[in-house]
Parts: structure tokens; C-alpha cells; sequence
């Protein structure tokens, strides 16, 4: 084996490892939060448990399953060793310290204040610090991408850069503009008031940094998913890509577009105005349009795959595609889940109608089934597929492995549209428990009863995931050939230069950042804004 | 199956259109929601010092409830804070607009109104403003829906809605739910 194999192995298990503990956390506060009695609940074990929930899920889980994708594409699609494994081994050893640090302090309960921080409330320092170290790693990571697809680019002069690498990069390069917001809120704010330095935070400042970062770190997590529809699950369906020049193009569209709209999670704030929300408001719109072209790209590639398979007529086609390959089957559900949550954030990101759905439990339920549905059964699909290659050995059943997505599937649906439900009703995200005793509280009890089974559809589905990988080690070596990628139906001898690297579209999204965040972040300088007291949320006596 | 590159990015370009068409009509909606029917979030951007709003100005203990000014406006001011709001309870009058008025000595906080389209964060350092117009008589549920701390979950106040007739402010203008 080689450095990037053993590299994406150890990644995607620490990720794995995360995600199910998190699992674990995640059905237990259903259970505090129904109305049947929940074992070990007080509110620093229920919001410990939620800083530790989303601190995997969004920070661990999708940094190293990220990571260690990355540098599987990088070595597949390139065809050529990784540059500086080293330096990669170094970022994974920052990203688990990181990781320990953070997760022991969450569990000592110094840290309850959530994965977005909440400032002016202050948890323990080792807590920042071990989420720094996370982010730290993965700057690393997208030096190494950058790196990695320069050096092709220069041995293979004029060559369109293959397409998962293209996108690869893209989203380093998304990602090192990303956490430029939520690292200026660390360590300008929130490190120095946990050390004591700073007895005061502007709170306007902090949130606002922060949401530059809180859409776009979707989209991190998303592209993964993405990467395998344009370039996996083509030839998975025995098809090909309908356009490689459009992959391109969406890859390129989400940098530009995913960064200046995080205002949009800010609309019911008091600190920003209604100018910059309605901008941000028409700029998200636009980063609907590189998911619509991908149903559109990827639904024309099945169509092709289905059709050579047989299929005839208007829909005869789908039938005809391979269900029973567990990367068909699970893109085919991914599609069902992005289509409810596509459209919950629809109803999220439309201006005056957020007041009715902000910070209700609807909101939660969009991005489950965005990231919980979307994003990670994709993952699952990814791990599956590359698993025979990084190991050597054949799956042992895919039988398994599509009960195991079905099971996510249902268990996904099962929670989230209850929680649409009661959020439309007004139940408030956020809180530990409920009381059953009000009236209008009493009534939501049977849907979030129903909300708790799926959730645990989805702990049995998470654990049977890793089972099934775990299976791979008693299965007999095989020799399996490195997943193939996707051809278009007209490969592209060369492609645009602005289609084959970032240089223009580094430009834009600094011409649009400043045009969209570059007065919502001034004016906390221009008002100067009285600060709030730190509230520390860690002393004890 | 021949598929010409062409036929290709015409597709292509034919459902871009489509789907650049669908977002500009939803986007005019929610222009047309804005400016005909005012819904828009609330931005009013003014500040105030979460350290020293207890001590003067309008959000001062005596200052907080529903009161009538004189030319018939009827306001609402709440101090939602670590971890309860003052008032626990408000009068409001149904069919008739109203500004609720929102700030904090401490830390974030926000609030929704059970049934309604009230909504908005509180963050320290500013007064958060909603616009409305109740409906319906009947007590509604006002909680803090924003992670404030371990006593969050408790933080919960009532909104009661009472029909135009029993809605009856004393000499200062003011309602309180002590007073019926």
C-alpha cells in the first residue's frame, strides 16, 4: 500500500469513530427532549452532549473524511505520488490532538457552549484550541491539494485537469476563504477572552465573522458528495458524464457563491441591516443554481447509463439502472433527501418568511437532512466504493451494505418530517427538555415520540455502517483495481485556462466578498458598538 | 446513442434558463412581500450598552411591559436576561398593531411567539424590534429559543392576547397581566 491509502484509512476511521459517538449523543437528547423520561439528563450533561454532537458531526466527521478523500483523489485521479506525504501525516496528528483535546474538555463539562460558540459565553480555552487544531490540519491539507494539482498541471502542460481533482481543489481553495471568518472570531475574540485577556466581546462582530463562515462550510462538507456524483456514479451506473465542461462550471459556481450569503443566517439578527440581508438574500438564490444544474447533469448521465442498460420510454430508463450497487442506490436517495431539504432552505433563505421557521426545530430538520442525508450517505456510498481498493479485499456483502442505506434513508425521513412539523408549529430549537404539561407543548409529544424512532433507525443504520466495514477485515484479499472515473460523452482535449485552475475566480470572490461583507464587518467599527461582558460558562467552585 | 457536443450544451443552457427563471420568480416574491406587505426581518441596527441599560433610559424596571403613548401606539418592552424575561408575561390587544422592544444585560438570547410570525434574535449591544399584529385572543407561548447557558430551557415567558374591548391601560398608559 501506499503513503495516500494508509493516509485515507486512518482519516476516514477517526472520522467514522467520531460520527458514531455522535450518533449516540444525538438519539440520547431526542430522548431528553421527548416526553418519555431520558437517564442521566441535567442541562450540563444535555448541553455538553450538544457541543459534543456537533462538534463531530461538523467539525470531525467532515474534516477528515474530507481530508482523507482528498488525498485518495489526489493519487487516483493524478495517477502520481502525493507531494510531502509527511507534511499530510503531520496535519493528521494535529487534527487527532486537536480532536482529543477539544472532545475531553466537552466531556469535563467546561465547554458547553455548542459548536458555533456563542460568545459573549466563554468555555475553556483547550476547547477553541483543539478546534483550531482541527482547522489547522485541514489548511494543510489544501496546501498539499494546491500543491499536488500545480505539480500535474506542469508535467501535463495544456491537459484539462481531471474533473475530481478539479473539484478537490475547488473545494481547498473554497475552504481556506471559509475559515477565514471563524478564525478571526477565535483568535481575535473568543481565545483571548477564554485567557482572560478580553473582559468584553462585540457580539455584532462575532456572529457576523462567523456566519462568513457557517454557509459556506456546508458546502465543504457537500462537495465530497458531489465529487462522486460527477465523477463516480456515472461509471457506477455503467454510463457516462453528460458534461464535464458543467462540472466544471458547478464546482466553480459554489466557491463564488457559497461564500458571500452567510448573512442569510443572520436575518432575524438586530445588528445587520435590511440592505445587506436582501443582497445576501438574492446572492443565495444563485447558489441554488449550481445544485439545479447537477440534478440536471447527473439525472442526463443516469438517463444515458439507463439506456444503454435497456431502458426505454419516458422513465422506463430508471428502472433499468443498477439499484443494486450500493453507490447507485445511494445517490438515488441522496437525490429524494437534498429535494426536501433543497426546499426547506428555499422557505430558510426567503427574507421575511424565515421570521416563521428561524430557530425552530424546521430548521433543524432541513439541515439534517441536508448534511445527514445528502451529504453523509454519500460519504457511507464513498467509503463503500474505495474500501476494496484501500484494503485489498472484496466486499463482503452488498446485500448489507444496501440495508444498511435504506435503514438510514427511512430513519432519516422518520425524524425530519416530524421535526418540519412541530417546527412550523413553533417548537423551539435548543433546549433540554419540554414541558408536557403546557396545552400547546403537550400536543407536539406524539411527533417528537415518532421524531425519536427515526433517530434510532438512524444509530442502528450508523453502527451497521461501521459493522460492514469492519466485515472487509474477515473477507477474502482480493485484487481490486483503484475505482475508475467517470468519462464524459465528449472528454475535453483542453478546456478554457479559467475552466483548469482558480487564479480568476480567486479574484471574484474577493471582488464579492468585499462587495457583500465588506461594509456588515466595517460598520462594528464605524458604530462601535458597546461591548458585553464575557460570561464564562467554566469556573467552578 | 449519437449526442452531439452541441445538442449537449444546448440542454444544458435550455435548463439553466429554467432554473435561473424559477429563482428570479421566487425572488420577486419575496420583493413583493417586502414592499407591499412590509414583511421584512428585523434590522432596526440600534445600539444599546447591555452593562448599563437597567440604569436609565427606557428599558429600566419601571419602563418594562405593554404601554399606550399618548397618540394611541402601543409598545412592548422586554429584557429577556440569564434566565427569564421581565416581564414573564405581557398584555397585548388582538387586531391591533403592536412593537415589541427586546434587549439584554448579558448574553444572546432570541425569541419566537408560539403561532405567530414573531420572531427575532436579541443580541447584547442592541434593541431587537418587531412589528406585529395579533390575531387571535388566547395565551401564547414566548420562550428563549437561542443557547444562552445551562438555564436556558427554563427561560420562557407568556404573550396574552386579549380581544380589543378587555385590552384597558390605566392612567400611564399602561397593561400589565398583575393588573386583570
Amino acid at each position: 500500500m501506499t503513503h495516500a491509502r494508509n493516509l485515507t484509512l486512518a482519516h476516514l476511521w477517526i472520522g467514522f469513530i467520531a460520527f458514531a459517538i455522535a450518533l449516540v449523543l444525538g438519539v440520547w437528547q431526542m430522548w431528553s427532549r421527548s416526553p418519555l423520561p431520558a437517564p442521566f439528563l441535567t442541562a450540563s450533561t444535555y448541553f455538553s452532549s450538544v457541543t459534543a454532537h456537533g462538534t463531530a458531526m461538523a467539525y470531525v466527521l467532515t474534516t477528515f473524511m474530507i481530508m482523507g478523500f482528498g488525498y485518495y483523489v489526489a493519487e487516483t485521479s493524478l495517477a502520481r505520488p502525493l507531494p510531502a506525504p509527511r507534511w499530510a501525516w503531520i496535519a493528521f496528528w494535529l487534527g487527532v490532538v486537536g480532536t482529543v483535546m477539544a472532545v475531553i474538555t466537552i466531556f469535563s463539562g467546561r465547554a458547553a457552549v455548542l459548536f458555533t460558540f456563542y460568545p459573549p459565553l466563554v468555555g475553556s480555552v483547550f476547547y477553541y484550541l483543539g478546534v483550531v487544531l482541527v482547522v489547522a490540519a485541514s489548511w494543510i491539507w489544501c496546501v498539499l491539494m494546491i500543491v499536488a494539482m500545480g505539480q500535474w498541471k506542469r508535467a501535463n502542460p495544456g491537459r484539462p485537469v481531471p474533473l475530481a481533482m478539479f473539484a478537490t481543489v475547488a473545494n481547498a481553495v473554497m475552504w481556506l476563504w471559509t475559515t477565514a471568518g471563524v478564525a478571526a472570531e477565535l483568535l481575535f475574540q473568543v481565545i483571548p477572552a477564554a485567557l482572560g485577556l478580553k473582559a468584553q466581546i462585540d457580539v455584532g462582530l462575532s456572529r457576523t465573522l462567523f456566519s462568513w463562515t457557517l454557509h459556506a462550510i456546508v458546502y465543504f462538507w457537500l462537495i465530497p458528495a458531489y465529487i462522486a456524483f460527477y465523477t463516480m456514479v456515472p461509471q457506477a451506473a455503467g454510463g457516462r458524464l453528460y458534461s464535464d465542461t458543467m462540472g466544471r462550471l458547478t464546482f466553480v459556481l459554489f466557491l463564488i457563491y457559497s461564500l458571500p450569503v452567510g448573512i442569510h443566517h443572520l436575518l432575524m439578527d438586530p445588528e445587520q441591516s435590511n440592505a445587506f440581508k436582501f443582497l445576501q438574500v438574492a446572492l443565495t438564490a444563485l447558489v441554488s443554481v449550481p445544485t439545479l444544474l447537477t440534478v440536471f447533469t447527473i439525472g442526463a448521465s443516469l438517463e444515458i447509463a439507463g439506456r444503454l442498460r435497456g431502458g426505454r420510454g419516458l422513465f422506463g430508463w430508471i428502472g433499468a439502472l443498477p439499484w443494486e450497487r450500493p453507490l447507485m442506490l445511494a445517490t438515488g436517495l441522496s437525490f429524494v433527501m437534498l429535494g426536501f431539504g433543497g426546499f426547506g432552505g428555499l422557505i430558510n433563505m426567503s427574507y421575511g418568511m424565515n421570521a416563521m421557521v428561524h430557530n425552530t426545530s424546521w430548521v433543524t430538520a432541513h439541515f439534517h437532512l441536508i448534511f445527514g442525508g445528502t451529504v453523509v450517505i454519500m460519504y457511507f456510498a464513498i467509503a463503500y466504493t474505495i474500501w476494496p481498493s484501500l484494503t485489498g479485499r472484496a466486499a463482503p456483502s452488498l446485500a448489507a451494505q444496501r440495508t444498511q442505506l435504506w435503514l438510514w434513508f427511512v430513519g432519516m425521513l422518520v425524524m425530519t418530517l416530524p421535526w418540519h412539523y412541530l417546527g412550523l408549529l413553533g417548537q423551539w430549537r435548543r433546549v433540554a427538555t419540554f414541558n408536557y404539561a403546557d396545552p400547546i407543548i403537550a400536543a407536539w409529544g406524539p411527533w417528537v415520540i415518532v421524531s425519536l424512532v427515526g433517530g434510532v433507525l438512524l444509530l442502528v443504520s450508523g453502527l451497521y455502517f461501521v459493522y460492514n466495514l469492519l466485515q472487509f477485515a474477515v473477507t477474502r484479499e482480493a485484487h481490486v483495481p483503484a475505482v475508475l472515473y467517470a468519462t464524459a460523452v465528449h472528454p475535453p482535449a483542453r478546456v478554457p485556462a479559467a475552466l483548469n485552475g482558480f487564479r480568476l475566480w480567486n479574484v471574484l470572490v474577493a471582488v464579492l466578498m468585499v462587495l457583500a461583507y465588506g461594509y456588515p464587518l466595517a460598520q462594528f467599527f464605524v458604530i462601535d458598538p458597546p461591548g458585553a461582558l464575557v460570561h464564562r460558562v467554566d469556573q467552578r467552585r | 446513442m449519437p449526442l452531439a457536443e452541441e445538442a449537449i450544451v444546448r440542454s444544458e443552457v435550455r435548463w439553466a434558463a429554467v432554473a435561473i427563471s424559477v429563482m428570479s420568480v421566487i425572488m420577486l416574491a419575496i420583493i413583493y412581500a417586502g414592499l407591499v406587505h412590509h414583511i421584512n426581518p428585523p434590522s432596526n441596527i440600534e445600539t444599546i450598552d447591555p452593562k448599563t441599560l437597567h440604569l436609565s433610559g427606557e428599558f429600566t424596571e419601571a419602563n418594562l411591559g405593554t404601554r399606550v403613548a399618548a397618540d394611541g401606539r402601543v409598545t412592548s418592552r422586554i429584557v429577556a436576561t440569564q434566565f427569564t424575561f421581565l416581564p414573564r408575561c405581557i398584555v397585548v390587544p388582538a387586531s391591533r398593531p403592536v412593537t415589541l422592544r427586546f434587549a439584554t444585560p448579558d448574553v444572546i438570547h432570541g425569541v419566537l411567539v408560539t403561532g405567530t410570525n414573531v420572531n427575532t434574535m436579541i443580541v447584547p449591544g442592541y434593541v431587537s424590534q418587531v412589528h406585529t399584529e395579533f390575531t387571535r385572543p388566547g395565551d401564547l407561548l414566548m420562550p428563549c429559543h437561542e443557547y444562552c447557558g445551562l438555564g436556558h430551557s427554563e427561560m420562557m415567558a407568556t404573550v396574552r392576547v386579549v380581544p380589543p374591548e378587555r385590552f384597558k391601560p390605566d392612567a400611564q398608559g399602561r397593561v400589565s397581566c398583575d393588573a386583570r
